[in-house]
């Protein structure tokens, strides 16, 4: 197991350092120049231009551009953002905000949508299966944009039970509505996936055995059926979480909750290379640290998966 | 059905459990009549963006930034909200026999947040120090007008001096500004907001300074909480002549604004920068005798790339006009742009000193007969095709489409949207003089005045001239109105210059913008500037 973790986290080295690497060059590769666009509509002025770019780094190379941000990474330094202050700030301000609203849509996914895939599988067939695949098929096709203006219309506007917009991100009551939003289609995933896995293994011979040993339904279920059932939940939930970090974007923006997804959108818009990066950067060992939690969480499951 | 029952319980189990939290949290309360009593001390909220750059005033281009600015800071002069003329506010007098030479005498009594005197000392120390390539502020070449800017702003390389010799401090009260040439509308170019003075504390740490300015103006700072909101309150020793009437403005971050919309409707917010296209078509019916709708100084335009080898040739000028007078404007501003453009039939937008009614003439008024004709006249369009470069971020793709659709069917001249995915792309080919054909410009008054609008954009060799327009007729007739004595006299003089625009014809003038905006129940006696700004000083907030 601990040789195991060992071999993973550095398995992660390269996976990040490529990862850090390609967005580098990727948000660099943009079209337009960010010091030239501080201007807007105007042409801006060649002197002033040429102090801004040497300012910001970006009179030189785009591989030395490239050696300069990886020196400073490895020290802790992220880099400005153009209204002067530091990109390790901006992402410390952002990241509770995102974590909170991602962790509230997963909560929200995970008990509600296990819940819903464990009552449908038990019940393949009947009613409440086939509402379950229409409703989560209807939820899988709504993109988040409408699904975001329908829900800020129906209980913001015409029921007025929240504000349309968050107003403190700190106040989970107003996230619940945007983290409704953020997780429901991954909640329509993780019903299916539940129903279907648990469809599949009631009619496994340890189950068989399990009901025949004379175990009350509520062990059958919740020990031998669900936590077999639960490896490509998990499987999914995992990468998920990373998903709902970055994917907040649309979500975030709707409801004005100012997370990594707004901050995201912004940096992209003003071409803010150290910005977009050190959001990325953070966003990767946030993928990298999931999925290496998903893979320890299999042996937990299954006892057969052994990690040497 | 009992599939649909099923479903309609899981949603009412989420409003329920949303219910349940939300208690507490939204519901301000509304209502109120719309002449209520007001709270002097009262704070409102304020659609707004994160500041581009830190808080200094020669930093503020962006609308974001520079309202905030403006706010905090008040120059020598400002404008006139209710009519865009030029009042002193700082300034005592501003004389100048020559255009060239002025003279400021300052008001005594006008104090920085922390207490300390606003001097000539402070106006020019601060414009010596924005003017300085090294300082990097955005607004520098604003001080280009002044003798001396060359050594602390040259072409290339360092600095030689860290003053202007065309500044230079009498007394407390008075200083004197030298010009390289006379320039008659300088006093009009001081109201902007990089012209302001900066206490002493700025010099000492100006990047702490950008995160918590102080300034001399009608509200002082107060927080900035990133990406959240700016916060300013009144400053209860202001000298000014615009009091404010509240107790401070929550200049409230939103990313898009849609969600600005709904929460001004539903009372969360106060008063609203602009009204997003999605809700255009509704908005005076959702808010009634709050909704705003007046005229911004600010004009759209479509402009030729003359430097390139199709558009060069000098008769092209009348198929030019023709492809003008092609372009149904008002039924473009009134369908697709649901009326929140009014038709432009000049190149400068109303409400600016010297702007004067159809300057366009004929050319600007939709008659494809006459297109046609002088399109054909003009020898025709090179290749029978062109196309308009727009950057496809800004929502400018259905108009864009509009108006080539009124000019196929006027002229039966091909015509297609060019469109580069974002602003930035598209202004890097237009700065770079690498368009073929049409390309979408526009112009937001730095000043109220005519000149800004016709000398910053169609003088040769211009900033953001992005025609590459160059008439040696127009030059020659600016270059007599900035020698004017008078203000005055300098705007009738411009408009002489206009006329020369209508016979080239290198950019057609399409419409001028609208504040089309809105205020919440909690406010009253909401008015909007030329800018597009509300007159924040006047707002006053209902007694609850």
């Amino acid at each position: 197991m601990g040789r195991y973790v060992a071999r993973r986290l550095l398995q992660m080295i390269p996976v990040f350092l490529g990862t850090v690497t390609i967005i580098f060059f990727m948000t660099r590769m943009l079209p337009g120049d960010p010091a030239a666009a501080m201007w807007g509509d105007k042409a801006a002025d060649p002197a002033q231009l040429a102090a801004f770019k040497h300012d910001m780094g970006l009179d030189v190379s785009k591989w030395q551009q490239y050696l300069n941000y990886m020196g400073d990474l490895f020290t802790g330094d992220f880099g400005k953002t153009m209204n002067g202050r530091k990109v390790i700030d901006v992402i410390g301000e952002a990241l509770p905000v995102t974590i909170r609203l991602a962790l509230l849509a997963f909560v929200f996914e995970l008990v509600v949508g296990i819940g819903i895939g464990l009552l449908a599988g038990l019940r393949r067939g009947k009613a409440f299966d086939k509402s379950t695949l229409v409703l989560t098929l209807l939820l899988i096709s709504i993109p988040v944009p409408v699904l975001g203006f329908i829900f800020q219309n129906v209980f913001a506007i015409q029921l007025g039970w929240v504000t349309p917009t968050v107003q403190s991100s700190t106040n989970l009551g107003q996230l619940i509505l945007p983290a409704v939003v953020l997780g429901s289609i991954s909640l329509a995933y993780v019903a299916r996936l539940t129903r279907t896995s648990i469809a599949e293994n009631l009619k496994a011979d340890y189950m068989r055995t399990a009901v025949a040993k004379g175990l009350p339904k509520r062990k059958v279920i919740g020990t031998h059926l669900l936590r077999n059932s639960m490896i490509p939940v998990v499987t999914f939930l995992g990468t998920d979480l990373g998903a709902l970090m970055g994917g907040a974007i649309v979500t975030e923006g709707i409801f004005n909750v100012q997370g990594v997804g707004n901050s995201l959108y912004h940096a992209i818009g003003r071409s803010e290379g150290a910005t977009v990066s050190g959001f990325v950067v953070v966003l990767v060992l946030v993928f990298l640290f999931a999925s290496l939690l998903v893979d320890l969480l299999y042996a937990v499951l299954d006892p057969r998966i052994r990690y040497a | 059905m009992r599939g649909a029952s099923q479903a309609k319980w899981v949603v009412a189990a989420v409003a329920v459990a949303l219910a349940a939290t939300a208690c507490g949290s939204g519901g301000s309360s509304s209502g109120g009549s719309s002449n209520g009593a007001a709270n002097a001390q009262g704070t409102f909220s304020y659609q707004s963006t994160e500041p581009q750059n830190p808080l200094q005033p020669a930093n503020a281009m962006e609308v974001g930034g520079g309202r905030i600015i403006k706010t905090l800071f008040k120059g020598l002069v400002d404008y006139d909200p209710s009519n865009g003329e030029l009042r002193n506010q700082v300034a005592d007098k501003i004389e100048t026999t020559d255009a060239q030479n002025y003279t400021v005498t300052l008001k005594s009594g006008w104090t920085f947040h922390d207490g300390t005197p606003v001097t000539a000392k402070s106006f020019v120390d601060a414009w010596n120090w924005s003017a300085n390539t090294k300082n990097n502020q955005i607004n520098s070449d604003w001080f280009s007008d002044i003798q001396g800017y060359a050594d602390v702003h040259p072409d290339e390389g360092d600095p030689t001096a860290t003053t202007m010799s065309g500044l230079k401090v009498v007394d407390d009260t008075h200083f004197t500004i030298a010009l390289t040439g006379p320039v008659s509308y300088f006093e009009y170019k001081l109201g902007y907001t990089a012209f302001s003075p900066l206490p002493e504390v700025f010099f000492t740490d100006p990047a702490k300074y950008g995160q918590s300015p102080i300034g001399n103006g009608p509200y002082k700072f107060v927080s900035w909480e990133h990406n959240k909101a700016v916060t300013v309150a009144a400053y209860d020793k202001y000298a000014g002549i615009d009091k404010p009437k509240n107790g401070g403005i929550v200049f409230k971050n939103y990313s898009q604004a849609e969600g600005a919309y709904k929460d001004l409707v539903s009372d969360n917010l106060d008063v609203l920068d602009q009204v997003d296209p999605s809700d255009l078509a509704s908005y005076k019916t959702d808010l009634g005798d709050r909704a705003v709708d007046q005229a911004q100084g600010a004009i759209q335009s479509i402009s030729f790339s003359l430097y390139a080898d199709d558009w060069k040739p000098a008769n092209l000028a009348k198929v030019r006009q023709g492809l003008s007078m092609a372009i149904d404007r008002d039924t473009i501003t009134k369908t697709v742009l649901n009326g929140s453009r009014q038709p432009a039939n000049s190149w400068v937008a109303p409400g600016a000193m010297g702007y004067k009614d159809n300057t366009c003439g004929e050319y600007c008024t939709y008659n494809p007969e006459k297109a046609k004709q002088l399109v054909t006249e003009g020898g025709g369009v090179p290749g029978n095709k062109i196309t308009v470069l727009y950057n496809a971020d800004g929502g400018h793709k259905e108009w864009v489409d509009a108006v080539c659709n009124s000019i196929r069917q006027a002229t039966g001249v091909e015509c297609v949207g060019d469109p580069k995915p974002d602003f930035k792309s598209s202004r890097d080919l237009i700065k770079n003089k690498k368009v073929d054909g049409l390309m979408r410009t526009g112009w937001v008054q730095d000043y109220p005045l005519n000149a800004n609008f016709l000398r910053d954009v169609y003088g040769t060799g211009a900033a953001a001239n992005d025609a590459g327009y160059s008439s040696p007729e127009f030059d020659k007739l600016a270059a007599e109105a900035d020698k004017a004595t008078s203000v005055k006299e300098t705007a009738d003089l411009y408009q002489k210059a206009e006329e020369q625009l209508a016979k080239d014809m290198p950019a057609i003038p399409l419409w001028y913008y609208k504040t089309t905006a809105g205020y919440s129940k909690n406010v009253q006696n909401v008015k909007y500037d030329s800018f597009g700004d509300p007159v924040f000083t006047q707002v006053e907030v209902k007694q609850k």
